[in-house]
């Protein structure tokens, strides 16, 4: 039974995670504070989303990191190979959008800021501001994020003349030198180790339609309570319901302490929203 | 003497090798590329893909697969590039060759082989945060990463090659024209505009072609300076995405086996024909030019 039990703790003693780039860092930084309280040891690789799936699909990984929902096909080619993904939510993402710290605009609609990005508005003065032409700065089709913000807000193809850049440090860097510029980046960009926002820029105050309060991004209230609408879920699959270290490690996640680790590396704690969708897989006991 | 020839032949048909080797890589390129590349037209009509003007393979709705506004933003920002590098350069290599001193021509020489080394990311770097912004201002536009800056940062690029064969040409003029152009009363500057330029003209063509086979070709700059916008630009003003961008934007995402990926290659080999298209007039006009000396 001795020799049992040590099997068991040895198997469970090493955690492989893979997958989703924008969570690598986070998830690095929530594992050794986890492995500082556990004897166990954890291994995390990024690659993308779509690698750590496929990990998971191949079972060559624990946990997958997403920072999108798993496909229909993808869903199916797992069960297909005896795997039962299981997502928990564990952080969120927010987008701010970003102009030039001396641009009279304040605030947009998520209607305003898919017509702006799809080429139906092309001058501030048609959003409350100056009679100024808009330029639009994105990111390159490879990115998560440019395809979160197409499905989600633009809800359809971006103008041919949105600039996409290399990178969200570059969309920061292309506003700032822009009076006339607009931009989409993860919050994390624009947040110095201060908390300050950078200089020359400012992130925009957003509201979900007409009806609903302009609220900002800084504010971590605002997405905790859901009032921002550009946030996106941040997942960990397992396969089948996390048990053993693998359910400790999304517990201490889950935990004041990971959240406010969560909020240290720039992203956002799990609202009560996406919180009942973790409670309702029955993993918490 | 017996072992001497064996060594000859052994060095001619090592030379021989290597000679093969190159054509086979380069009909191996070819072919991969166009044998891919033909699938595109399985799915995208041969019409549409040459002369639509949308390129957006990742679209929210259908996909669409046109390549000319990213065709005419390469020949702009190449066309751009060479009004500015072909006086500057030809006016460089005249300089250097006939008129600066052996010091000044050393000193130049070794300026132009650290400009030449300069790698082209470093290059797009600077376009970011120096040139862009500096022609925003002068020209009180919002961005200033356009087709333009493209230009500028290529011209620069392209501006050793461009010199030192051009420079070359012109010290390659027989010093018979020269004197018989002195020999008529003309002075030092007229001999050169109208004598020694004109004589070394094939070569500097020559230089031209290889200067906008530099400039075609070339990735990272571009790609970090020009801001990447994938309309049809109207002016220099505006901001451009070239072949050479999209190919390495796209080539990381695009899942295998799939249109896209198909037309990836498709882009690939029409590029690919276009630089042979310089290449084969650079080399025409070479061989033409060596015709003549003889």
């Amino acid at each position: 039974m001795l020799a049992g039990c040590a099997r068991r703790e040895a198997s469970d003693a090493f955690i492989q995670i893979k997958g989703s780039d924008t969570e690598v860092n986070l998830v690095q930084r929530l594992a050794e504070e986890f492995m500082k309280d556990h004897q166990i040891y954890i291994a995390i690789t990024g690659g993308g989303s779509g690698t750590g799936i496929a990990s998971l699909i191949n079972k060559q990984t624990d946990i997958a990191n997403s920072s999108r929902a798993m496909k229909d096909e993808e869903i199916k080619l797992a069960k297909d190979n005896g795997v039962d993904p299981v997502a928990i939510v564990f952080a969120l993402d927010g987008l701010a959008l970003i102009v030039h710290e001396s641009l009279p605009v304040e605030s947009l609609t998520l209607d305003e800021i898919s017509q702006i990005y799809r080429g139906e508005v092309t001058n501030w003065k048609e959003v409350g501001g100056p009679d100024l032409g808009i330029s639009m700065y994105g990111r390159q089709s490879n990115s998560g994020t440019y395809i979160y913000l197409r499905d989600n807000v633009i809800k359809g193809d971006y103008s041919p003349k949105v600039r996409s850049m290399n990178g969200t440090a570059q969309i920061v860097e292309a506003v700032r030198k822009d009076k006339a510029g607009i931009g989409y980046v993860g919050i994390g960009y624009i947040i110095d180790d201060k908390g300050n926002t950078l200089s020359g820029i400012k992130s925009l105050e957003i509201a979900k339609d007409i009806n609903s309060p302009f609220v900002s991004p800084l504010d971590p209230e605002n997405v905790k309570s859901g009032l921002y609408p550009i946030v996106r879920p941040l997942y960990q699959y397992t396969d089948g319901k996390p048990k053993g270290n693998i359910l400790n490690l999304i517990l201490f996640e889950l935990s004041d302490r990971g959240q406010d680790l969560v909020m240290k590396e720039g992203y956002y704690p799990v609202t009560s929203e996406y919180m009942e969708i973790n409670e309702s897989l029955g993993i918490f006991e | 003497m017996n072992l001497k020839r064996i060594k000859e032949k052994a060095i001619y048909y090592f030379f021989f090798l290597t000679g093969i080797l190159a054509v086979i890589i380069l009909l191996g390129i070819f072919l991969m590329l166009l044998l891919n590349g033909l699938q595109t037209f399985r799915d995208v009509r041969f019409s549409d893909f040459f002369f639509g003007t949308v390129w957006n393979p990742s679209a929210y709705g259908e996909s669409s697969y046109g390549i000319l506004s990213m065709i005419v933003s390469t020949f702009m920002v190449t066309l751009g590039a060479m009004i500015i590098a072909v006086p500057l350069g030809i006016g460089a290599a005249a300089y250097i060759a006939e008129i600066a001193s052996q010091r000044t021509r050393d000193i130049l020489k070794t300026i132009m082989g650290i400009l030449a080394g300069i790698p082209s990311v470093v290059i797009g770097f600077i376009g970011i945060v120096l040139v862009g912004p500096f022609i925003a201002r002068v020209f009180g536009l919002s961005s200033g990463l356009n087709a333009l800056n493209g230009s500028i940062l290529l011209a620069v690029m392209s501006l050793p090659t461009i010199i030192s064969v051009s420079e070359d040409a012109i010290r390659e003029v027989p010093k018979e024209y020269k004197e018989a152009s002195y020999a008529l009363g003309a002075n030092r500057w007229m001999t050169l505009i109208k004598v020694t330029i004109p004589a070394a003209y094939s070569g500097i063509i020559v230089s031209i072609m290889l200067g906008i086979g530099r400039a075609i070709g070339e990735t990272m700059t571009v790609l970090m300076a020009t801001g990447n916008a994938s309309a049809m630009p109207h002016s220099f003003f505006d901001s451009v995405r070239t072949i050479t961008a999209t190919i390495a934007i796209e080539m990381g995402e695009v899942p295998y086996g799939t249109t896209h990926y198909y037309a990836l290659f498709a882009v690939g080999a029409t590029l690919f024909l276009i630089s042979l298209g310089v290449n084969l007039i650079a080399e025409i006009v070479t061989s033409k030019y060596r015709g003549a000396k003889v």
